[in-house]
């Protein structure tokens, strides 16, 4: 169990959490624009590293807002955490 | 010293000779017709099929620990066939028929043992859904049928079929065909086999890097030296990601702890497979007495092949509801392999967008059941440098047309 620091409500438990897969993927600006090959990019590619990932999770179980964090997938060492860009 | 005591033989003297050695273990030549990446089951399969069936023995398989140390080490054992959809049925029926006569094939016992799986149905949904996957099963060719609370009981007597518990049992779907093997034992089956074809199998050689010429795959830079091949078929489950990342291809992957576990050895207790896609569990008894369960997959993607122990607790929380029998058995030790997982719960198998490249990834969870079945259609893939008809659905490209084959609902794990 990894204890995740939450960028408002400091470290918990992993199981109060929810992950939210690959961070920083944009819903494309003009969708209808896209070919089908871009558009299956957007939907099913992610990066999947062995390495440090930048990732985004949920602190469902507490303050239920989205974070970023940067964890390597091998060691699960947890490299930064970080709150949304508000834009 | 007395003259009896030099007369006694050294300690352990009297042991039997070593038994003979399964396969050679060479140094790499320096090029290949074929250099297949990953020696897990479905390398080893694809190897050998490629030497029996299309006559293609100047075969390499690379491996970067040893053989079959990977996901071949880790999974659950559990064989069949009763997925949804025809494209599925095909190519996990057609493995299914060849793990049927597999021990006669290689000449090596495999503990193939046809015990049935049962996969349960804990809500109306779930009802509905099973009875309709019998149906699309009986008219693939696949046996299965439906079964009613009791008669579950009946198949497997240690099954809790309460009404009064969190996930009661309204019924199972019951292949009969279905069953366990010893995954030690097929891996080094098919090792054995394609060795005795003068097939290569290359241990403790890790790629490192892909040579790409003009669009087309050369050869494979090693831990062992750069070696040349004609072509290169990757089938390095968790890790594809990153073998492929070498050649500049991005692939639909995510990897993934998986976590199984099992008991201390206990008298026969459990006659069957049982599996639950409601709350996670999956378990049969191995032939030595081990229970061998299995869980979900943890959330995150990991390369670690470890999970977190909370997983673990849920997954023998729900196994203690319906088989209350468990509650005095031991676990013995847990462990975690790398699945990778495809967005829609079904492989990839085909060509790549490298000129003879090929891929065999994405089985997630359930890539042991298909071992001869993938190693025979890959192998033909590779030969013939197009798809197997039955592998053909399973293409990189049906990401793009959006030809997805949906096996949520039957691959038994959550994703």
């Amino acid at each position: 169990m990894m204890l995740i620091p939450c960028p408002w409500c400091g470290p918990r438990d992993e199981s109060e959490f929810h992950y939210g897969g690959q961070a920083g993927v944009a819903y494309p600006a003009d969708p209808a624009a896209l070919s089908d090959a871009a558009w299956a990019r957007y939907l099913f590619f992610r990066d999947n590293p062995k390495g440090p990932f930048d990732e985004r999770w949920c602190h469902s179980a507490g303050c239920r807002r989205w974070f970023t964090m940067v964890r390597d997938t091998v060691t699960n060492e947890i490299r930064s955490v970080h709150r949304p860009v508000s834009r | 010293m007395a003259a009896e005591e030099l007369s006694r033989p050294a300690p352990g003297g009297d042991l039997p000779e070593h038994p003979d050695r399964l396969w050679r273990n060479p140094e790499p030549r320096r090029h290949y017709d074929v250099v297949i990446v990953g020696g897990g089951g479905h390398g080893l399969a694809t190897a050998y099929y490629l030497a029996k069936n299309h006559g293609i023995t100047n075969v390499a398989v690379l491996e970067r620990g040893w053989l079959a140390g990977g996901n071949m080490a880790r999974n659950t054992t559990i064989i069949r066939s009763n997925y949804l959809w025809d494209e599925s049925a095909g190519i996990y029926e057609h493995a299914l028929k060849l793990w049927e006569g597999l021990e006669q094939e290689l000449d090596y016992p495999i503990l193939f043992s046809q015990r049935g799986v049962l996969n349960l149905a804990h809500s109306l949904q779930d009802v509905r859904d099973s009875v309709r996957r019998v149906h699309a099963n009986r008219l693939n060719g696949v046996d299965a049928e439906w079964l009613e609370p009791e008669q579950v009981k009946e198949v497997c007597p240690i099954v809790n079929i309460s009404p009064d518990v969190r996930y009661p049992v309204l019924g199972a779907t019951y292949q009969p065909r279905a069953g366990i093997a010893k995954h030690d034992y097929v891996a080094w089956g098919f090792a054995r086999a394609a060795d005795a074809l003068g097939v290569d199998l290359i241990q403790h050689c890790e790629v490192t890097g892909l040579e790409i010429t003009g669009g087309r795959v050369t050869g494979v830079r090693t831990t062992r030296g750069t070696i040349g091949a004609g072509r290169v078929a990757l089938s390095a489950a968790g890790h594809t990601s990153v073998v492929a990342g070498l050649a500049g291809i991005d692939l639909p992957l995510q990897s993934h702890p998986l976590q199984a576990l099992v008991s201390e050895l206990l008298e026969p207790v459990h006659p069957t497979v049982v599996m639950s896609n409601a709350v996670h569990v999956y378990v049969s008894q191995a032939h030595k007495g081990e229970l061998v369960m299995g869980a979900g997959i943890d959330s995150y993607n990991g390369y670690g092949q470890r999970g977190a122990f909370h997983i673990i607790e849920r997954q023998m929380s729900a196994a203690l509801e319906l088989f209350p029998v468990f509650a005095r058995a031991h676990i013995l030790r847990t462990w975690a392999g790398i699945v990778d997982v495809t967005p829609d719960a079904s492989p990839i198998v085909g060509l790549s967008p490298v000129d003879g490249l090929f891929l065999n990834c994405g089985w997630g969870t359930g890539g042991f059941k298909a071992t001869p079945g993938v190693g025979w259609c890959y192998a033909h893939t590779v030969a013939h440098g197009e798809p197997h008809p039955l592998n053909a659905p399973f293409s990189l490209d049906r990401f793009v047309t959006g030809a997805l084959v949906d096996e949520h609902g039957a691959a038994a794990v959550a994703h």
